[in-house]
């Protein structure tokens, strides 16, 4: 069974259609890169998977857990928490918590969480020992080991989203997803981030990104989606879309692209 | 200069600020929570409560604190009365029964309610302003991350909101100090009444000034406070 299941997915803000019926699969471990112009609506489908916007109807599930199936009836916060954990956003312009040093950015939620496991009280000490040790271990493979007590204000926007990626691993979700984790970044800094990316890729991390990296996107990704005004106007293997694509505005946007 | 006078100089120059202090304190202990409930009232979805709430901060804001204050202590007497000629005359529904039973307000307690409610007016408009500038994506990260609502307010984004409002806040509760003074309006015994007295019975000045000099001393104190929590909040930048 697929990992992610998307189906039909619309979403409209207001008068205009932004999602106007997208359906794609992920298996585990597979790489999705979805590439398309600026407003064509790529956000949006992380927005709706990542529970941060509700769709207009579709159908998502992630790990055989249904997210959403047109039916808007109240789930309860509860149900809603235990499914975010399945799946981690990694947002354009990181979103980090501003008073907390590096690995509290890192710690906050799962200290948050092991709260209410039955035996916290018991095992505190244990627990939060366990937690640190792993956020440490999370940070050294971004290779942040030296910052660990360094402010977010202190990093340059690379190490920045390195903490973002980190916090994001650390809930262990079974889709990370990705939304330009580059495009705030100076061009020199790219380079730090796709070698995290590509890591992660590795280790069979199942992963959804949105980038304008069309090399990057070509060399990590197992499938491609290219997006066009809320419809996916082609999708395939990397090969198979950059350099076979079968439609048009594929071929111009991929020519702008490319130099 | 004469023992007796400055004995009885600073036994009044006390009372006053003993006075004085109760009213800032007080205050503040009600008008800081009662401000962020307010502000959550005018944030509110619920639209009149929205609307009640930002129509009462722009009553209590744009008008003096004097008259609220005169309002507040002479008000509920002033209805007490005119329910009980009603009901002297007559009149026996069980509203006006139920009004005509209002006394007059204590002094103090009037020069409380009038303080609190107007100083949380201005609180929460400072709150609000604090809570609506943190930017959506603080809540958002929090969320994802599995966050409940309660914990994304209190552990992300309060401690953004307290670092925002202390400059604003310290403003606010520095003006207070002096505007304790007004309580005299309604013949409470504050500080400067205190040090007034000695002008009109004695001819003396000097302890007029020296309240002037308790509130330099009390602001001054305040100011050095805020700094110092501006200060221990600067490890960090948004
Ligand atoms: N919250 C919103 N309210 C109104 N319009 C929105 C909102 N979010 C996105 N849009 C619109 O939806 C379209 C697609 O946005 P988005 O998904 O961010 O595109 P992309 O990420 O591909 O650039 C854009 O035209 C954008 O203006
Ligand atoms: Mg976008």
């Amino acid at each position: 069974m697929s990992v992610l299941e998307v189906k039909d997915l619309k979403k409209s803000f207001g008068k205009t259609d932004v999602l106007k019926g997208v359906s794609f699969n992920l298996e585990k471990g597979e790489v999705l890169s979805i590439i398309g112009s600026s407003g064509s609506g790529k956000t949006t489908i992380l927005r709706c998977i990542n529970q941060l916007e509700t769709p207009d109807s579709g159908f998502i599930s992630v790990g055989g857990e249904v997210f959403f199936d047109g039916n808007l009836e109240k789930e309860n916060t509860k149900e809603r928490r235990r499914k975010q954990l399945l799946v981690g956003l990694v947002f354009q312009d990181f979103h980090l918590f501003p008073q907390y040093n590096v690995l509290k950015n890192v710690t906050l939620a799962a200290e948050l969480l092991a709260k209410e496991r039955a035996d916290y009280k018991q095992n505190k000490k244990a627990i939060h020992d366990e937690i640190i040790e792993k956020a440490k271990a999370i940070l050294g493979k971004v290779g942040l080991s030296e910052k660990l007590t360094n402010y977010p204000c202190e990093l340059s926007g690379g190490q920045k989203q390195r903490v973002s990626i980190a916090r994001a691993l650390m809930l262990e979700p079974e889709v990370l997803f990705f939304d330009e984790p580059t495009s705030a970044l100076d061009p020199e800094l790219t380079g730090e981030i796709l070698k995290v990316i590509k890591s992660l890729a590795e280790e069979n991390m199942t992963m959804v990104i949105v980038t304008h990296e069309m090399s990057f996107a070509k060399a990590v990704s197992s499938k491609v989606i290219f997006m066009d005004n809320g419809v996916i106007e082609e999708e395939g293997t990397p090969e198979e879309v950059f350099d076979n694509p079968k439609s048009q505005r594929t071929k111009e946007f991929i020519s702008k692209f490319s130099d | 200069m004469d023992q007796a006078l400055l004995t009885e100089v600073f036994t009044r120059l006390a009372d006053g600020f003993v006075t004085t202090l109760e009213i800032f304190a007080l205050t503040l202990l009600i008008a800081l929570p009662l401000g962020l409930i307010m502000s959550f009232g005018s944030m509110s979805k619920f639209l009149p409560l929205k609307y009640a709430v930002r129509f009462l901060v722009w009553v209590v804001r744009g008008s003096p604190l004097m008259i609220q204050l005169i309002l507040v202590f002479y008000g509920p007497g002033l209805l007490g009365q005119w329910a009980l000629d009603l009901v002297a005359n007559g009149n026996t529904n069980a509203v006006i029964i139920w009004l005509s039973n209002i006394g007059v307000m204590e002094r103090f307690v009037a020069v409380i309610i009038a303080f609190s409610v107007n100083y949380a007016c201005y609180f929460s408009e400072i709150y609000r302003g604090g809570i609506e500038s943190i930017p959506k994506g603080q809540y958002e990260a929090g969320q994802v991350l599995g966050m409940t609502k309660t914990q994304v307010f209190f552990k992300v984004v309060l401690m953004q909101v307290v670092k925002r409002i202390i400059p604003p806040m310290s403003n606010e509760i520095i003006t207070l100090v002096k505007d304790t003074s007004l309580a005299r309006v309604i013949a409470v015994y504050e500080l400067i009444w205190a040090g007034e007295t000695f002008i009109k019975l004695k001819g003396i000045i000097w302890p007029l000034i020296a309240t002037a000099i308790f509130y330099l001393a009390f602001s001054g104190l305040l100011t050095f406070v805020f700094g110092k929590i501006e200060k221990k909040l600067d490890y960090y930048k948004t």
